[in-house]
């Protein structure tokens, strides 16, 4: 008889798996004894974990929080636990955690450094959530509160507390109302922690965003008449000029004027610690992303000039170490620079840092623009869109998503690559801080306290970043594949 | 079948392309081209692959630059002025074989994005043309959703919508179908035929012949860079003149 009639009467409705195939044991089986050889690996992975947590787990256990010195430590360590037991002294964290945090920053003035800090996020919030109300506020929120909280913690007295509870619910609640409008905190927030930060007269970083606004007007109003590449050319160069001659002449006067709209200056030589590394890290990450994006754009370039160009920086960037820049802004860039500028070291290293960052970012963005298809670029062409529009659009929105995992590493090293600043004579919190609070005789034999306690802040900070880039990458799946 | 009534062509000219010559490299891809498109004529350009059809239509648009002769685009010459080239492209539709559609965007953003940006149209009116031509692609119930979650024959649909939203006088299609599972092949040549009806006037390099008997006015064969034939369908396909044509066509219709 033959088999190849066949006619199926009834589709088979949907059944459940067998049991055995879902859940715990199955996990278990498939993941850690699916084999003699893995079993005995999940055993000698165990006793591994085993090993690490009892023998460092007493020594977190009997750290002391409060002494005044490393041997007052071991003497409380050796009273508790026993002759001969170790033991964290995190006294030392408790007793200088300021240095760490601030550098030498003026101590009545440390309010600045951290409304600068909770305004950070309050301006990063929009451009994070992309104008969503609800992660937007409580964002702003969480920022609030803790600065309530640290505020409180430096001995900040009712009536300031009140007051910057107010501003953070305030911006709170324009978080929930219209999320769109905090993005002019994210325009106001360089000048203002700028003049949060280093004090003065609040007429010049008043005067620098000035010249950013003139630039932008005149790009706008040139950008119809005479195309988008000459109209920012046109732009940057009135702009420059602002800088350079006009705006020390209105914020002079200004200054003379209405002098009250100041702070204490503070030196840039008082800043270390924490401060120093976030308002490097965050300067260099937020200019190194729009840098790192027109070199890639140029390195694609048809215009021969633009492509030498790009493709140059970008190599010789890359092949130079980070340290041979920083020992370049410290002291090759004074030599270039005409005799009497003064051009502060901070600012030096965030520009060396943030040229040095945006040519791998820019690397990383090529990889994203390599991996579209040639049809979108042909697609945006065909339906009359121009180069830049095709650019914002189109092509870097997926280029961007693309390449997200590769530039969040690129900004988490940038970020820990700021202790390194140490070299040129700053006080970063890993070594130069450090360094500073072991040179008091009280603290000079402790060792792996202050390590794991900056360890663990950059660790915080890096993870979040991770942990947000891999929500971003969730947030803008579209592709359902 | 297709309503001939409705498929009137004119005298004006809409395309003219005069003595066109491209390279690729030493590679002589285009030789010789001449070719006029009149308002309202539905020309369907087929020939062996590498015959140059693709290239053709993609210099309409300068998605392709040619480097002898002339190309006339709704009397605007295509040159290297960026201008120029833009407003061509703004006004003549083009459907690609793998679709292209805008992957990040949804399907009401993919229609909507080049009226507003290009044409600065309101994006209220940019969104209710969108709907009007989801309708007449008889896919409005998919507007909110990623075009990954669409079928090819979908997404292909979508993008003929997406090219018409621009209120384009002229349609390239380049072998809109040869990307598509036969069962949707179906739905996308009605949404053709029924764009043919309306009086758009069209090149479309495909391979289905169906469609040129059905709607093509005219056919144009191509084979190494040249146009080797060209006729009214009845006549090109019942009698062929070149013995390249003849070849072809037994090749494509003998099984």
């Amino acid at each position: 008889m033959s088999n190849s009639h066949f006619v199926r009467t009834q589709m088979l409705p949907a059944q459940k798996p067998p049991v055995g195939e879902t859940g715990v044991i199955k996990w278990m089986r498939e993941n850690l004894f699916s084999s003699w050889f893995n079993a005995i690996l999940t055993f000698i992975g165990l006793w591994a974990v085993y090993a690490l947590v009892s023998s460092s787990a007493p020594w977190f256990l009997n750290g002391v929080w409060t002494a005044s010195s490393v041997d007052e430590c071991r003497a409380i360590i050796a009273a508790s636990a026993g002759e001969g037991a170790s033991g964290a002294c995190w006294a030392m964290i408790n007793e200088r955690w300021h240095q760490f945090m601030f550098g030498f920053f003026d101590r009545d003035e440390y309010w600045r450094p951290l409304l600068a800090f909770a305004l950070l996020f309050v301006a990063l919030s929009p451009v994070l959530y992309f104008n969503l109300r609800r992660p937007t506020m409580i964002m702003v929120g969480g920022a609030g509160a803790v600065l309530v909280v640290l505020l409180w913690g430096v001995g900040t007295d009712g009536w300031h507390l009140f007051l910057a509870a107010a501003v953070m619910a305030a911006l709170a609640a324009l978080a929930w109302f219209a999320p769109k409008h905090l993005l002019w905190v994210t325009l106001a927030f360089p000048a203002t922690a700028f003049f949060l930060l280093w004090g003065g007269s609040v007429w010049a970083p008043v005067g620098v965003m000035l010249g950013f606004g003139i630039a932008v007007l005149i790009w706008r109003a040139l950008h119809g008449l005479i195309g988008v590449t000459p109209a920012a050319a046109v732009a940057a160069l009135v702009a420059f000029v602002w800088w350079g001659f006009l705006q020390g002449l209105l914020t002079g006067a200004l200054a003379q004027a209405l002098p009250a709209f100041s702070l204490p200056a503070e030196d840039s030589d008082r800043f270390g610690g924490f401060l120093l590394s976030f308002v490097i890290g965050v300067s260099a990450i937020s200019a190194s992303l729009p840098i790192g994006i027109l070199l890639a754009l140029g390195r694609r370039s048809d215009m021969f000039l633009i492509k030498t160009l790009s493709v140059g920086f970008i190599e010789f960037v890359r092949g130079v170490p980070l340290i041979t820049m920083l020992f370049t802004a410290s002291l090759l860039l004074q030599y270039f620079l005409p005799p009497q500028t003064n051009f502060d070291l901070i600012l030096r290293v965030i520009i060396l840092v943030s040229l040095f960052a945006s040519a791998y970012i820019a690397e990383v963005i090529r990889g994203g623009l390599a991996a579209l298809p040639r049809g979108q670029q042909e697609a945006a062409d065909s339906l009359g869109l121009d180069y830049w529009q095709a650019q914002r659009l189109i092509i870097m929105p997926q280029a961007l998503k693309v390449a997200i995992p590769g530039i969040v590493s690129s900004f988490i090293g940038l970020f820990k690559d700021t202790t390194l600043v140490a070299l040129v004579g700053l006080a970063d919190p890993l070594q130069g801080i450090t360094k500073v609070v072991k040179a008091d005789i009280a603290w000079k034999a402790a060792y792996w306290e202050p390590f794991i306690f900056v360890g663990a802040i950059f660790f915080i900070f890096c993870f979040s970043m991770s942990r947000y880039s891999m929500y971003l990458e969730q947030k803008l799946k579209t592709d359902h594949r | 079948m297709a309503n001939a009534a409705k498929m009137q062509v004119t005298d004006e000219v809409a395309i003219q392309i005069t003595a066109m010559n491209k390279w690729y490299g030493q590679f002589h891809v285009l030789r010789d081209i001449n070719m006029t498109v009149n308002r309202g004529e539905r020309i369907v350009v087929c020939g062996p692959s590498g015959s140059g059809k693709s290239t053709l239509i993609r210099c309409i648009n300068r998605l392709e630059e040619h480097q002898a002769g002339t190309i006339i685009v709704d009397g605007t010459e295509l040159t290297s002025d960026l201008k120029n080239i833009d407003k061509v492209r703004s006004e003549v539709g083009m459907v690609f074989q793998h679709f292209n559609l805008f992957p990040h965007l949804t399907i009401l953003e993919n229609l909507t994005l080049a009226p507003i940006w290009v044409r600065k149209t309101p994006k209220r009116e940019a969104e209710e043309t969108a709907m009007y031509f989801l309708e007449k692609v008889k896919i409005p119930e998919q507007a909110l959703k990623y075009p990954g979650q669409l079928s090819g024959g979908q997404q292909q649909r979508v993008a003929i919508a997406r090219s018409l939203c621009m209120k384009p006088r002229i349609m390239l299609f380049d072998e809109p179908t040869s990307a598509l599972d036969p069962e949707m092949i179906k739905e996308v040549l009605d949404t053709m035929i029924s764009l043919a009806e309306d009086g758009m006037t069209m090149i479309c390099v495909t391979h289905e012949m169906g469609f040129a008997q059905a709607v093509a006015n005219r056919v144009v064969f191509m084979d190494q860079g040249q146009i080797v034939e060209q006729n009214e369908p009845k006549e090109f396909f019942a009698n062929p003149k070149s013995d390249r044509t003849k070849l072809f066509l037994s090749q494509i219709l003998g099984h």
